[in-house]
Parts: structure tokens; C-alpha cells; sequence
């Protein structure tokens, strides 16, 4: 009798837990453009922060512009597009940072500062400088 | 042996360009050891100092009137666009400014853009209380806007007021220049186009513009490559530093002046 009680318990705590998982909202992450990102997606969850700010100051100060862990290919890549199809910036919910940063609530000041959209006229440059 | 030549050349180059043809003799000799300075600088190689990025700017060429390398310079780095048109005059930003003097007793008129000298000695990183205002191993003047904290003491230290303070909240910057409100910025030499391999390296958009005007009065180039340029004509002509009593040994040199 002891036993069963105890059983009956422990089913009903897994239930429940698995009721209120369940109920847990999870944020929508919008997939980047390109067929993968520069490193497994666990990877840049867990680590994004830190392969930004390395790369942050090794541009700043040593003028190494590799595009592995550029910032920019990142805002270039996860674009998100609302309604009218035009690229929303990061004071839009939708915005690729946002769309966890929010729920994470986790206040990000990056684009007080650099562009939370990709910039078409120093693409077209780029690419014109490359040929 | 020829770093130590190299690193001392900017000290030593006003002994270079009065020199007799025995010096010159010499500076030939270290040009051939030099050689390998001037080779390309991969993407994923850090800047060195072996290298000194500097301007030469011809007032002679320079039309008055003109403002090219001024425009060239807002459109690249997105200066003064969405908010930023509501500060009033005096706070808008400006990396580069054009100049007109006049010589009262002759009334000789000179035109010259002036912009972040890119001191030797900056006073900006002098004063900069978080280390935010920094030169870079080639010389390059640049603010860690990470790290500033909007208190324009360098703008007070420069004694080419050549800094701004961002007065507006932006949005949509250019991609490849960061900038925002409360930090402070001046001219970066375009560094976002020298950082380039060696393919795709452009001189800065101020003297691009200066050249696509046909003024050609700008010339940008490695310092401490004796094939250089900008290396070529320092030695050839006589130039000037603006405040050169200040002892800042600044990276923009003038002719004419």
C-alpha cells in the first residue's frame, strides 16, 4: 500500500511537470539565410556573445576584418522581413536579437551604435572593389 | 636592423629631407631593406607598426570652394542623416572640414580640409579618462566607442578641434561604421577600407573624392614605406605640420602652407 502511493505520487508529479513544460511559452528563432551558420546553432546559442566580443576587439584594435564572426555577415544573414517585406530593425519584436533577447530579457545595446539592418549601398561596393 | 630604421624614420624625416646626396645615399640603402614592409597585409593578420598610415595635402591643388572630400566623407561614414538634421550647426558631426585662410599683408588665399591629424603624441588619448580614445599600431587615431563615455574631454584636448559628439539617437548607420549617441568620433582614415587585403584596399573616401574631382591634392599612403607615394613626395617637398610647435608629429602633413 506504502509502495503504491508512493507510485501513484511520483506519476502524478511527472504529469504535471510535464503539463506546465508544456505550457511554457518558448520563443520563435527565425532561421538565417544561409544553409548553415559558422558554427552548429548549440554552439552559437551557447557562445555568440563571446565569438562577437573576440572578434569586436580584434577589429577595433588590430584591424583584422575576417568574416567568420563579423558582426556584420551575422545582421547580413539573420534578416527578418515584416509584412510589407521590407527588413525590420531591431526596434521591431521580430528582429532576429529580439526574438530571444526579449524573451530572455536580456537588454542588448549593440545597435544603439552599429546598424541592426543590412546596408545595400557598401554591399554593392564591396562586391565592386572584389572584381 | 631595418625596423629600427623604420620606426625612427618619422622622427629623423625633416634631417631626411634636408639632407645631402650622402644621406640619400643611405635612405636608398634601407628602401631596399624596406621592401618587405610594404608587402600585403592578409585579412586575418593584425596591423603592425610597421606600418605609419599618413596624408599629404597639396593647398596648392586644393580649390577653394571646393567641398568633395567634405560630401565624400558624410555619404561613407552616413554623417548627419535621420535625426542627426535636427542638431543645430555648430553640433553637427564633422570629420573633415574645409579651411580658407587668408594672408592679410599679401592677401594670398589658401583652401586646405582639415580633419583628425592622426598625432604621433595624440593630447585625445592624452586626456581620456577610460581609455576609450586610442591610436592604433599604424598610427590610426580611433575612439573605443565601447568604452566612451561621452565626456568630450578630448574634444577640449584637440587642439585641431577635429572631434564631434553625437547628439541624436540613430538609427540605420552604416554597416561598417558604427556610431551613436553619446560617444564621440572623428576621422577614422577610413579605416574600414585600408583594413582591406591589398586587392581590395581603397585610399580614404576624402581623397578618392579629391582625386575623382581631378584636384589630386591628397595623397594617402604608408609613412614608413620609402616606395610609397606619400613617401616619395614627403621626401621630394618641403611640408608642414599644422602646430608643429605642439611637437604632435601628426600623420596629415600640408604643402603650400
Amino acid at each position: 500500500m506504502k509502495y503504491l502511493r508512493m507510485l501513484l505520487a511520483m506519476i502524478t508529479i511527472v504529469l504535471t511537470s510535464t503539463i506546465v513544460m508544456a505550457e511554457v511559452p518558448s520563443p520563435t528563432i527565425p532561421k538565417g539565410n544561409a544553409e548553415k551558420c559558422v558554427k552548429p546553432t548549440g554552439e552559437m546559442r551557447v557562445n555568440h556573445m563571446n565569438y562577437i566580443l573576440h572578434q569586436r576587439d580584434e577589429t577595433m584594435y588590430d584591424g583584422i576584418r575576417t568574416e567568420q564572426f563579423s558582426f556584420k555577415k551575422c545582421i547580413n544573414c539573420h534578416t527578418v522581413k515584416d509584412e510589407a517585406g521590407k527588413v525590420v530593425t531591431y526596434k521591431d519584436e521580430r528582429h532576429f536579437c529580439n526574438s530571444c533577447h526579449t524573451y530572455a530579457a536580456v537588454k542588448i545595446d549593440c545597435f544603439d551604435c552599429h546598424a541592426s539592418t543590412p546596408n545595400s549601398r557598401n554591399k554593392a561596393s564591396t562586391a565592386g572593389g572584389k572584381h | 636592423m631595418s625596423n629600427q630604421e623604420s620606426s625612427s624614420q618619422g622622427i629623423s624625416r625633416r634631417k631626411f629631407l634636408g639632407a645631402s646626396a650622402a644621406t640619400a645615399g643611405l635612405s636608398v640603402a634601407s628602401g631596399v631593406s624596406l621592401i618587405s614592409v610594404a608587402e600585403a597585409k592578409p585579412l586575418d593578420t593584425a596591423i603592425s607598426s610597421d606600418q605609419r598610415w599618413g596624408m599629404l595635402i597639396d593647398t596648392n591643388k586644393c580649390a577653394t570652394g571646393c567641398t568633395s572630400c567634405v560630401d565624400a566623407c558624410n555619404t561613407e561614414n552616413g554623417l548627419n542623416t535621420g535625426d542627426e538634421q535636427l542638431s543645430r550647426q555648430s553640433q553637427k558631426a564633422q570629420w573633415i572640414r574645409k579651411v580658407e585662410l587668408r594672408d592679410k599683408t599679401t592677401g594670398h588665399e589658401v583652401s586646405l580640409p582639415l580633419m583628425c591629424q592622426h598625432c604621433e603624441n595624440p593630447p585625445c588619448v592624452d586626456v581620456c579618462p577610460t581609455g576609450a580614445s586610442f591610436k592604433r599600431e599604424d598610427g590610426v587615431v580611433l575612439v573605443d566607442k565601447h568604452i566612451c563615455i561621452g565626456c568630450r574631454y578630448c574634444m577640449m584636448a584637440c587642439p585641431y578641434k577635429a572631434r564631434s559628439f553625437i547628439h541624436e539617437e540613430l538609427l540605420n548607420q552604416v554597416e561598417d561604421v558604427p556610431r551613436g549617441k553619446g560617444t564621440v568620433e572623428s576621422c577614422t582614415l577610413c579605416v574600414h577600407r585600408i583594413d582591406e587585403d591589398t586587392n581590395n584596399r581603397r585610399d580614404p573616401a576624402c581623397a578618392e573624392a579629391c582625386n575623382t574631382a581631378g584636384h589630386k591634392a591628397m595623397v594617402f599612403g604608408d609613412m614608413k614605406d620609402t616606395n610609397s607615394e606619400i613617401s616619395k613626395q614627403l621626401k621630394k617637398h618641403s611640408s608642414k605640420a599644422i602646430r608643429a610647435d605642439l611637437k604632435l608629429n601628426p600623420g596629415v602633413r600640408y604643402r603650400g602652407i
